[in-house]
């Protein structure tokens, strides 16, 4: 079976000036249907980790395969379909689209797929049922409370079925009650297959993946 | 390379309806930006349409009247010495002219005493130009007959004793009626008057003179005199004119052409033309000048949402989205903002025309081809504004965008 993600001495360097290493050559693999938390302090190239693994940045050195494919080789057209088609994002930010519906903002996540609208709509319907929001559809975003605004983000980052979803602190805006919600529904994903891989302050969290791993300094180390 | 997956689509459809959203997700702020577009493009408007309709209005009064009359003028020093201007058939040989009317000799027979009663006494009776005219001339002159008759060649040939007046002189002489044949008294030659004049829509002066067969003046007070040159009015089909006054001095006077003046009407197309030019020139360099403002505000609404909606950017990469379908996304908007300017410019400029055509009298053309490539104008407005930002917006990294 592929590995989703196969990382072999990955960095990243941001030019600056001055350059910062915030990356340090990284090797990770992550099969299928594995819950990977990544943590560490704050600044220590987290997120760095977490763009290039979702195609929104690129290595510095050395070479990552996503479900096989050596995304080095790709042009930026290339990468923006691997990106919309096989990674599902989550965001601490929730990111989603002031004055559009629950509905519309999920629907949203298969505008570039070439999906026609009716099955969007269907596909859209279905996800948000799937995170227990059915009932709030027409709702806009400034109507939903945190849980159920970041409820409405995993539905949008579902419907492509994708073979990776990236969450970057996921519960980092919501308090203890909501985020166990939100913490719950990544659980039940990974129950049934979902690779994810989690950026994660919160030792708690962390505590429910199969694996942690840390970053230090932009040192990746695996805990276990 | 080929691609590992299909590759990233949007269609026009989906384009287009995300665009729409975008605009109208702030209607307030989309109708405020458009609004440099709407003056720009309804001055545009204005200004081609009221140029096209003040250009109707110059050449439909110097076509009918004034472009169809040729004046032809006696310019020797002496008449009396030079004998007649004009032979005994002049109107005769000016009528075989091809696209000639009507035409006729007159002069100004100087002023004299006027009076509805015989009085040996004149002095304090009012002196009245007289105005020595063949019929010809006076049919040419468009005289509104209100009551009686013109005179006609019966009358002229044989020296009649009749007059036309003006209907207000008529009244200061209090001669209303005609049918008990009253006469005026002429420097004491009682003339009888046979038309009472309403209007005369060339040479409204004749109104205020007492107009008399040419060779009854004549008869009564001899030839033009010094310094009051008999003249012709030749009144000549439209468009004629140019070509009839080339060829009148040399039909008249084939032997001294050049004793006569002949004065054609300017060319109506020209002088529409030029008046129509300068007009256009000037207001379409305003109404340019309020395109650009108008673009500039697109230009500027556009990129201060680029920047509001970097999130949204990055948040449409992460879908897969490539830059090409942001920059699309961006430019569709603006030129969205601008060609909903350019509807509602076009409609303010098209009924600017209108009203104040109406409030002029006058009738209004606004020509198709300004009005219907007005709303393109305010779309190619919206695309050059937006040309910038969408590339700005193109240009803007996933990760960036999604850093808040
Ligand atoms: N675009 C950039 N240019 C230069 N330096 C950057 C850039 N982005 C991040 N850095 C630096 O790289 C390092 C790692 O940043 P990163 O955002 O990955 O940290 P993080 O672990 O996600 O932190 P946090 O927990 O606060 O989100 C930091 O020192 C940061 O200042
Ligand atoms: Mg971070």
């Amino acid at each position: 079976m592929t590995a989703v993600i196969e990382l072999d001495a990955v960095s990243r360097v941001y030019p600056g000036p001055p350059p910062v290493a915030a990356l340090h050559p990284a090797d990770l693999t992550v099969e299928p249907g594995q819950y990977v938390a990544v943590v560490g302090p704050s600044g220590s190239g987290k997120s760095t980790f977490l763009n290039l693994i979702g195609l929104l940045d690129v290595p510095s050195t050395g070479h990552y395969r996503l479900d096989g494919i050596d995304v080095g080789d790709l042009t930026e057209n290339h990468r923006a379909a691997l990106r919309g088609r096989r990674i599902g994002f989550v965001f601490q930010a929730f990111h989603l689209l002031p004055h559009r519906t629950a509905l519309e903002n999920v629907m949203l996540g298969m505008l570039y797929q070439g999906v026609p609208r009716p099955e969007r709509q269907q596909r859209a319907l279905n996800a948000l049922t799937e995170v227990r929001l059915d009932h709030r559809l027409q709702a806009l975003p400034s109507q939903m409370s945190g849980g159920e605004r970041q409820r409405v983000a995993i539905a949008r980052a579902l419907v492509n079925e994708p073979s990776l979803l990236l969450c970057d602190e996921p519960t980092g805006n919501l308090d203890t009650a909501t985020a166990e919600t939100v913490l719950e529904l990544f659980h039940g994903l990974h129950a049934r297959g979902m690779t994810l891989l989690m950026v994660t302050h919160n030792d708690d969290v962390a505590g429910r993946a199969d694996r942690v791993v840390t970053i230090r300094d932009g040192l990746l180390e695996e805990q276990r | 390379m080929k691609s590992p997956v299909a590759p990233s689509k949007l269609t026009l459809r989906d384009l287009a309806s995300e665009a729409l959203a975008g605009v109208l997700q702030r209607p307030g702020r989309a109708a405020l930006t458009a609004l440099g577009t709407v003056v720009g493009v309804a001055t545009f408007v204005i200004v081609l349409g009221l140029t096209a309709t003040v250009g109707g209005q110059i050449s439909s009064r110097f076509t009918v009247l004034g472009a169809t009359e040729v004046q032809v003028e006696d310019t020797s020093a002496d008449p009396g010495l030079d004998g007649p201007a004009f032979p005994e058939d002049a109107a005769g040989r000016v009528r075989a002219i091809h696209g000639v009317v009507q035409a006729g000799v007159y002069w100004s027979a100087g002023e004299r005493t006027v009076n509805s009663r015989p009085l040996a006494d004149t002095a304090g009776t009012d002196a009245y130009p007289v105005v020595a005219a063949s019929p010809g001339a006076v049919t040419a002159m468009h005289p509104a007959v209100a009551t009686g008759r013109l005179f006609d060649d019966f009358h002229n040939r044989s020296a009649e004793p009749v007059a036309l007046l003006g209907e207000a002189m008529a009244k200061r002489l209090g001669i209303t009626r005609l049918d008990s044949h009253p006469a005026v008294f002429v420097a004491g030659v009682p003339l009888t008057v046979i038309g009472i004049l309403g209007d005369a829509q060339r040479h409204g002066d004749l109104l205020l003179s007492v107009v008399v067969p040419e060779r009854t003046v004549e008869r009564l007070w001899g030839p033009p005199a010094q310094g009051e040159p008999s003249k012709m009015i030749v009144e000549t089909q439209i468009g004629a004119a140019q070509v009839v006054a080339s060829q009148v001095a040399v039909a008249l006077r084939p032997d001294a052409p050049d004793r006569l003046k002949v004065t054609a009407p300017p060319d109506p197309r020209s002088l529409r033309d030029s008046v129509a030019t300068d007009l256009n020139s000037l207001f379409l360099a305003l109404a340019l000048t309020c395109l650009g403002v108008g673009m500039v505000g697109i230009a500027n609404t556009t990129f201060v949402a680029v920047l509001e909606r970097t999130g949204e950017i990055g948040l449409r990469r992460s879908f897969g989205a490539r830059g090409s379908h942001i920059a699309a996304q961006f430019l569709l908007e603006s030129a969205i903002l601008g060609t909903m300017g350019g509807l509602i410019g076009t409609c303010v400029g098209t009924l600017s025309v209108v009203a104040i055509a109406a409030t002029r009298h006058w009738t209004a053309v606004v020509e198709p081809w300004t009005v219907l490539p007005a709303p393109l104008l305010g779309t190619v407005t919206g695309i050059l504004a937006g040309l910038y930002p969408a590339m700005r917006a193109a240009r803007i990294q996933p990760v960036q965008a999604l850093q808040r």
